[in-house]
C-alpha cells in the first residue's frame, strides 16, 4: 500500500520551539488514524503542518501517490468563522464546491443537487435558508461536515471534530467518517476520548510533542504509554539549548 | 409635480451632470461600503478619506483645481498614510487604529492649512465639501470609469472576498486567492474615495459609502440583497438630495448625505432585520 503522507524527521513549532519533535513515519492511503495526546501535545500543530499552514522548522512532509495540496481537506479545531456574517447554510455548504467552481464558475443544477444531498447527509434538510448565526454548536459542526463532504478530498484532516457536540451528533458525524474510510479516503482525526478511539480507530498516533507510540491502536494505547504521554512537559523552556540531534530513531 | 421632480434636470445641464456623477458614485460606493461594514472597517474608509487631503491640497497648490494633479496627489497621500500606519503599528506599542487616527488627523490639518495658504475660503469649501454641481467632463469621466472598474472587479473577486470575510481559514485551505482579493478590494476603496472626494468632498466622501451599506443591513439577511439595496438607496439619496438642494437652495453634498441619513434613521427604526421598533413590538414567539 502506498503512503499518502510521509514524515521525515519532522519538527514543527513556533519561534524555534518545537511543538512536534522529530516525527518519522508514514500514513498509508486509506488509513483511519486517530491522533491522541494531552493538550499542548502538538496535534493541531501537526495538522497545520500537513495542510501547509505552517512550515516545518526541520525535516519534511512528503505527499505520496500523486497527492496534491488541494486533495487535503481540513476542519480546524476552532474555525475562524464570522457567525454574524449574512450568509445562509446553503451558500456556506456550497463553498465546498470550490474546486469545481473556482473563482468565477457558477453552481449549476447538478452542483445545487450535490449541495442538497450533502445537507441531507448531515441531517440538516430544512435549514438551507437559515442564517449561520442562528445555528447551535452541533448544527454548525454538521454544516461544516456537509461542506467537507462536497470537497470530495482524498485526505481529510479533522481537528477534535466532536468537541462540545452531543452524543447523537457525534455518532451521526462519525458515520460520515466511517463512510469516508469505506471509500478508501485517508482520514486523520484528533480526539480526546480514549475509549472511543479504542472502539473505532484501527490506527493511532500517541503524541506528546515527541511521538510516544504509533501503530495498531491496541498496542499504542497501553496504560504505560498513556502515562508517559501525560508526564511530558507542556511549557516551552525559554532557555532551551539548540537541538542538535540530527535524526531520531524511526 | 412633474416639474418639481424632473424640471431641474431637464432645464439645466449642470444638474444633469450632477445626477450622472452621483448615480455613478452611488452604484460603485454602495457595494464597497457593504464589504467595509462586514469586515468591521467602516471607520477605516472615513480615516482614509481624510488622509488623501494633503496630497490633493498640494496638487491644488501646484496647479489649481486640476483634476489630474489633485487625484494623483490624493492617491499618493493615501498610500503614504496607509504605509506609515502599517510601519507604526508593526514596530511600536500603538495599534493599527490608533496609528491610523494620528496620521489621518495630521493629514487633515495639514491639508486644510495648505489649501488656506494659497486658495480662498471658496476653494477650501470646495475641497472639504466637493463640487457635485460643477463637475466638468474629465471629472465625470473619472467618476464613471471608477464606478465601472469597481463593479467589474467586484464581480471578479466576489466569491473569494465573501469567503475571506466569513471563513478566512477555509479560503486559505482551498486557495491562495484571499490576499490578492483583499488588496484589490483596498484599491477599490481608494478609487471610490477619490471619486467621492471630487463629488462630495473629503468630509462627506464616505457618507455615500457607509450610510447605504448600513441601510442594507436593516433590510436584508443575505449579502447579495444587501449590496443591491445599498446601490439603490445610494442612487435614490443622490437624486432626492439634488432635488432638495435645487429647490431649497442648500449645498448639494450635505443634502445628499442628509437624505441618506433620513433613510438610515427610518431603517434603524422600522428595518425588517433588527429594527428598533420591530424589536420593541410585543410579538408572540412561535411554537417551534
Amino acid at each position: 500500500m502506498t503512503a499518502a503522507l510521509r514524515f521525515n524527521n519532522l519538527t514543527l513549532g513556533y519561534d524555534r520551539h518545537p511543538a512536534v519533535h522529530h516525527l518519522d513515519g508514514a500514513i498509508d492511503t486509506g488509513a483511519l488514524m486517530a491522533v491522541v495526546g494531552p493538550n499542548g501535545a502538538g496535534k493541531s500543530t501537526l495538522f497545520k503542518g500537513i495542510v501547509g499552514m505552517i512550515k516545518p522548522l526541520a525535516g519534511r512532509i512528503e505527499r505520496g501517490g500523486g497527492l496534491a495540496a488541494r486533495d487535503i481537506a481540513y476542519l480546524p479545531q476552532a474555525a475562524e468563522i464570522d457567525r454574524s456574517f449574512p450568509i445562509n447554510v446553503f451558500d456556506m455548504v456550497s463553498m465546498g464546491l470550490w474546486h469545481h467552481t473556482g473563482l468565477f464558475g457558477g453552481v449549476d443544477r447538478k452542483g445545487r443537487h450535490r449541495v442538497e444531498e450533502a445537507i441531507a447527509a448531515v441531517g440538516m434538510t430544512g435549514f438551507e435558508d437559515r442564517a449561520i448565526g442562528t445555528l447551535s454548536g452541533g448544527q454548525m459542526q454538521r454544516m461544516l461536515f456537509a461542506r467537507l463532504l462536497l470537497q470530495d478530498a482524498r485526505v481529510i484532516v479533522l481537528d477534535e471534530p466532536f468537541n462540545a457536540v452531543d452524543a447523537k451528533t457525534s455518532a451521526d458525524l462519525f458515520d460520515l467518517v466511517r463512510r469516508w474510510h469505506g471509500e478508501k479516503r485517508t482520514v486523520l482525526t484528533a480526539l480526546h476520548d480514549i475509549d472511543f478511539v479504542r472502539a473505532n480507530f484501527p490506527e493511532t498516533l500517541l503524541l506528546a510533542r515527541e511521538p510516544v507510540a504509533w501503530g495498531n491502536t491496541a498496542v499504542v494505547l497501553t496504560p504505560e504509554n498513556l502515562l508517559m504521554a501525560r508526564r511530558m512537559c507542556e511549557a516551552f523552556d525559554e532557555h532551551a539549548a539548540e537541538c542538535v540531534v540530527p535524526t531520531a530513531a524511526a | 409635480m412633474y416639474d418639481w421632480l424632473f424640471g431641474p434636470f431637464i432645464e439645466f445641464e449642470f444638474m444633469r451632470r450632477a445626477l450622472a456623477g452621483t448615480v455613478a458614485l452611488a452604484l460603485g460606493a454602495g457595494p464597497i461600503g457593504v464589504f467595509l461594514m462586514l469586515r468591521r472597517m467602516s471607520l477605516v474608509g472615513d480615516a482614509m478619506a481624510h488622509a488623501i487631503l494633503p496630497g490633493a491640497a498640494i496638487g491644488f497648490l501646484v496647479s489649481g483645481l486640476s483634476l489630474f494633479a489633485m487625484t494623483a496627489g490624493g492617491l499618493i497621500a493615501g498610500c503614504v498614510v496607509a504605509l506609515l500606519t502599517g510601519i507604526v503599528a508593526r514596530n511600536t506599542e500603538l495599534k493599527e487604529d490608533a496609528a491610523l487616527a494620528t496620521f489621518y488627523l495630521l493629514s487633515l490639518a495639514l491639508g486644510v492649512t495648505i489649501v488656506s495658504m494659497k486658495g480662498t475660503n471658496i476653494d477650501l469649501l470646495h475641497v472639504l465639501f466637493g463640487s457635485v454641481l460643477a463637475l466638468d467632463d474629465q471629472t465625470l469621466l473619472l467618476i464613471a470609469a471608477n464606478a465601472t472598474i469597481t463593479l467589474v472587479v467586484l464581480a471578479l473577486i466576489y466569491r473569494p472576498l465573501v469567503i475571506e470575510c466569513v471563513d478566512p481559514g477555509f479560503l486559505r485551505s482551498v486557495s491562495g486567492a484571499g490576499a490578492p482579493a483583499h488588496l484589490a478590494f483596498l484599491a477599490l476603496v481608494v478609487i471610490n474615495l477619490v471619486s467621492g472626494f471630487h463629488a462630495l468632498g473629503t468630509l462627506l466622501a464616505v457618507g455615500i459609502m457607509m450610510l447605504p451599506a448600513a441601510i442594507g443591513r436593516f433590510w436584508a439577511r443575505d449579502i447579495t440583497l444587501m449590496v443591491v439595496i445599498s446601490a439603490v438607496t445610494g442612487t435614490f439619496s443622490g437624486y432626492v438630495g439634488l432635488l432638495i438642494s435645487y429647490h431649497a437652495g442648500v449645498p448639494s453634498g450635505p443634502a445628499i448625505i442628509l437624505v441618506a441619513g433620513v433613510l438610515y434613521i427610518l431603517s434603524l427604526l422600522f428595518g425588517h432585520v433588527g429594527g428598533l421598533v420591530r424589536q420593541m413590538l410585543p410579538q408572540r414567539h412561535l411554537e417551534a
